[in-house]
C-alpha cells in the first residue's frame, strides 16, 4: 500500500517540510503525548468542571427528584433530553465517514484527520447512548432496553422503531469503538516502543503484544478493510434508524418518506463541522500544524459544503410537500414552524445550516481556519436547533387545537445539555493525551519509502 | 554491534535494516537460500507481503461466516419471539418480515466485525503476552526487520545474507516466541 514519490507529491497528502523520515512522524506525534501545554489544562479544566455539573444535575437532581424537574409535559414529551441524543448520534457519524467510507475510496486526505474523528465518533456516541438513560427517569429500570421477555415471557415488540433503535446503537457503539482500538494498536505500540516508566508499562498492556510482524500486519490490514466495509452500511443505518424513531409514527412533521436520507446528510453535515471545532485547537495546542495543512480543511470544508447543500434541499423539499400535499394538518404544522411560536428555532436553524454555510463556496474562507472554525460552530448551533424543531415543534403542534402546548427547557435540562458538551470534551482531551492523536502508521503508509538504490520497487515485481 | 549469546540448536538472527529495498533484497535472497524468514515493518508493506508469497488472509471466511451468523440470528430471534407469543400489534401481520430486516442487518454488522476481530486476533496471535525478544523498538518508528531461525553453517549463511544489504544492525541470540 506504500506509495511512489511522485504519487504523493501529485496527491498532496503530506506537503510537509520537516518530514523526511519515516521516524519524525513518531517524533511529531508522539510529542502531543509528553507535554501537555497550558492550554491543554485550561480546557481540561473547564471540561472536568462541566462534568461535575452534568453528573451533579442528572444524579443528584434529575434522579431522585424524577422527571418532572425536566420542562417536558404534555403534549411535548420529548424535549432537550431526545433532541441531545440525536445531535451527539449525528455528530459521530462523520467519524465512522472520514474513518471508513474514505478509507474504502482511498481519500488522500483522511490519513491525517481519522484518528482524531473516529475517536471523536466513540466519545459521542458514549454520550448519546446516555440521553435515552438520563430521559427515562428511572435509570433503575434502564436495563428493560435490553431485549428480554417479561415475567409472562412476552418478548419486546421487535415492530418497534425504538427497539430497532436499541440494536442500531449498541452495535453502531460496539462497533465504532473496536474499529478505533483495532486501528490504534499499532500506534500504541510506537508509544511503547518511546516510552518509559509508567507509561511503557501501561501501553504495553493495551498494545497486546503487537510489534509489527509480517503476519500481524497482514491479517490486520486485510481485517480493516472488512470492518470498514461492514462500518460504512452501519452508519448509514444508524441514522436512518434514529430518524424512523419519528418517521414510523404519524405526528405531523415527523411521517415523511425523506426521512432518513436527510437525517444521514444532516449527521455529516454536524460530525464534519464538529471534526474541524475539534482539530483546529488540537493542532495548535500539539503543534501539528505541518500534519493538518489547509488541504486538509480544504477537503473538510467542501464536504460539509456538499452535506450543507442536501440538508437545506431537505429543508426545502419539506417545506415544498406541505405546500404540495394539500393536506390542511401538514400544511399548519410546517407553517407553525417559521411563523408560530417557536419561529426562532427554525430561523436559527435555516440561517445557521443554510445561509452561513454559503460562505464555503469561497476558497479564501476555506483556507481560512478562523472563519472555518467561526462557521463550524454556527453549524453545531445551528444543527441542535434542527433537532429542537424536529423534536419539539413538531409535537408542540399536532392535530387537535386543544391538545397544542408550549415546552420550555428547565435549568437541570439546560445544565445537562451544557454538560455533556464538556463531558464529551473530557474524554475527546484525555484521549489526545493518551494515545497517539494522528495515526502514526497510515501516514507512512502514504509517505514516499525509505531507499538505498535510487530505483522503483515495482521493478521487483 | 553484534551480540553473540547463541547456543549451538536453535539459534535466531535479527537484522534491522534502514532501507525498503535492502530489506526485500534480504528476504528475497534468504528465501531462495531455503530459509523462512519474518519481517517487521513500521507500517504494512505489500512490496514484504509480496516477497514473503502471502495472498489472502483468511479472515475473509471469519467475517463471512460471522456476518452470516449474525443475519441468521438478527432474523430468527424475532420471527420465534413473536410466533412464542402470537400478538396481534397495530394491526400488523404476527410475523412481519420488514422491521425484522432492521434487526438483521444491525446483528449481522455486530457479530461481523467481533468474529472479524477475532480471527484477526486468533490469526496474527494478539494478544501476545510473551513477544519476541528478539525485537528492535525502531520497528515501529522508521526501521524494517528481517528475522530467521538457524543453527550452525546455516546460521553462517544467513548471517552472509542478511549481512550482504548493509544491516543497521545485526543480532543473534534465542529463537522468539512465535
Amino acid at each position: 500500500m506504500a506509495t511512489s514519490e511522485k504519487e504523493v507529491v501529485e496527491r498532496g497528502a503530506l506537503a510537509h517540510p520537516d518530514l523526511h523520515r519515516l521516524d519524525d512522524v513518531n517524533r511529531d506525534v508522539l510529542r502531543a503525548l509528553k507535554t501537555p501545554g497550558k492550554g491543554w489544562w485550561i480546557l481540561f479544566g473547564v471540561a472536568a468542571t462541566g462534568v461535575g455539573l452534568f453528573l451533579g444535575a442528572w444524579l443528584l437532581i434529575q434522579v431522585p427528584y424524577g422527571i418532572g424537574v425536566a420542562g417536558l409535559t404534555s403534549p411535548v414529551g420529548w424535549g432537550v433530553y431526545i433532541t441531545t441524543f440525536v445531535f451527539w448520534v449525528g455528530i459521530a457519524h462523520s467519524g465512522t465517514l472520514i474513518s471508513a467510507i474514505l478509507f474504502l475510496f482511498r481519500a488522500p486526505w483522511r490519513q491525517s484527520i481519522y484518528r482524531a474523528a473516529e475517536a471523536m465518533t466513540v466519545f459521542a456516541v458514549m454520550t448519546a447512548g446516555l440521553f435515552p438513560l438520563i430521559h427515562v427517569g428511572r435509570l433503575w429500570h434502564a436495563y428493560w432496553l435490553i431485549p428480554y421477555p417479561n415475567s409472562r415471557f412476552l418478548w419486546p415488540n421487535f415492530k418497534s422503531p425504538l427497539v430497532w433503535d436499541v440494536f442500531a446503537i449498541t452495535t453502531y457503539f460496539t462497533v465504532s469503538a473496536t474499529f478505533f482500538f483495532i486501528g490504534c494498536i499499532p500506534d500504541i505500540a510506537a508509544a511503547r516502543d518511546r516510552a518509559t516508566g509508567l507509561r511503557k508499562k501501561f501501553y504495553q498492556l493495551i498494545s497486546l503484544g503487537w510489534q509489527g510482524t509480517d503476519s500481524q500486519w497482514h491479517h490486520f490490514g486485510n481485517a480493516y478493510v472488512f470492518l470498514a466495509a461492514l462500518a460504512t452500511p452501519l452508519v448509514l443505518s444508524v441514522h436512518s434508524v434514529v430518524s424512523w424513531d419519528f418517521a414510523m409514527s404519524i405526528v405531523p412533521g415527523w411521517h415523511t418518506t425523506i426521512f432518513a436520507p436527510y437525517f444521514v446528510a444532516g449527521a455529516i453535515f454536524s460530525g464534519i463541522a464538529m471534526v474541524i471545532t475539534l482539530v483546529v485547537p488540537m493542532r495548535k495546542i500539539f503543534g501539528l500544524e505541518a500534519y493538518l495543512t489547509t488541504k486538509h480543511f480544504d477537503a473538510m470544508a467542501k464536504l460539509m459544503l456538499l452535506t450543507s447543500l442536501i440538508v437545506f434541499y431537505a429543508y426545502l423539499s419539506e417545506f415544498f410537500l406541505a405546500w404540495y400535499s394539500g393536506e390542511e394538518i401538514e400544511r399548519t404544522a410546517f407553517w407553525n414552524r417559521v411563523f408560530g411560536n417557536y419561529w426562532w428555532a427554525s430561523w436559527i436553524m435555516l440561517t445557521c445550516n443554510g445561509l452561513v454555510p454559503i460562505m464555503l463556496w469561497f476558497k479564501r474562507v476555506r483556507h481560512s481556519i478562523p472563519a472555518l472554525f467561526v462557521i463550524t460552530i454556527f453549524v453545531n448551533i445551528g444543527m441542535w436547533f434542527e433537532r429542537y424543531v424536529i423534536v419539539v415543534v413538531s409535537l408542540s403542534h399536532e392535530y387537535e387545537p386543544f391538545a397544542w402546548g408550549l415546552y420550555r427547557p428547565s435549568i437541570v435540562e439546560m445544565t445537562i445539555l451544557l454538560g455533556s458538551f464538556c463531558w464529551f470534551g473530557f474524554w475527546f482531551l484525555l484521549f489526545t493525551r493518551l494515545l497517539p492523536p494522528v495515526a502514526i502508521q497510515e501516514l507512512k503508509e502514504v509517505m514516499p519509502p525509505p531507499m538505498r538504490r535510487k530505483k522503483s520497487l515495482e521493478a521487483h515485481g | 554491534m553484534s551480540t553473540a549469546v547463541g547456543t549451538a540448536v536453535g539459534v535466531g538472527i535479527l537484522a534491522s535494516y534502514e532501507y525498503l529495498d535492502s530489506t526485500i533484497d534480504a528476504i528475497e535472497a534468504l528465501k531462495k537460500a531455503g530459509f523462512r524468514p519474518k519481517a517487521y515493518a513500521p507500517y504494512p508493506d505489500h512490496h514484504i507481503e509480496h516477497a514473503l508469497g502471502y495472498g489472502r488472509s483468511p479472515v475473509r471466511v471469519w467475517t463471512l461466516v460471522g456476518g452470516l451468523t449474525g443475519a441468521a440470528t438478527g432474523l430468527a430471534f424475532p420471527v420465534w419471539t413473536s410466533l412464542d407469543w402470537p400478538l396481534v400489534v397495530g394491526g400488523k401481520p404476527i410475523m412481519s418480515i420488514p422491521p425484522y430486516i432492521i434487526i438483521t442487518f444491525e446483528m449481522m454488522v455486530l457479530f461481523g466485525a467481533l468474529s472479524t476481530i477475532i480471527g484477526m486476533f486468533l490469526l496474527s496471535r494478539i494478544p501476545n503476552l510473551k513477544p519476541d525478544v528478539m525485537y528492535d523498538p525502531e520497528f515501529t518508528a522508521g526501521r524494517y526487520g528481517v528475522y530467521v531461525d538457524a543453527e550452525g553453517a546455516r546460521l553462517d549463511e544467513a548471517r552472509r545474507i542478511l549481512k550482504a544489504q548493509e544491516p543497521i544492525e545485526l543480532r543473534e541470540g534465542a529463537p522468539t516466541h512465535a
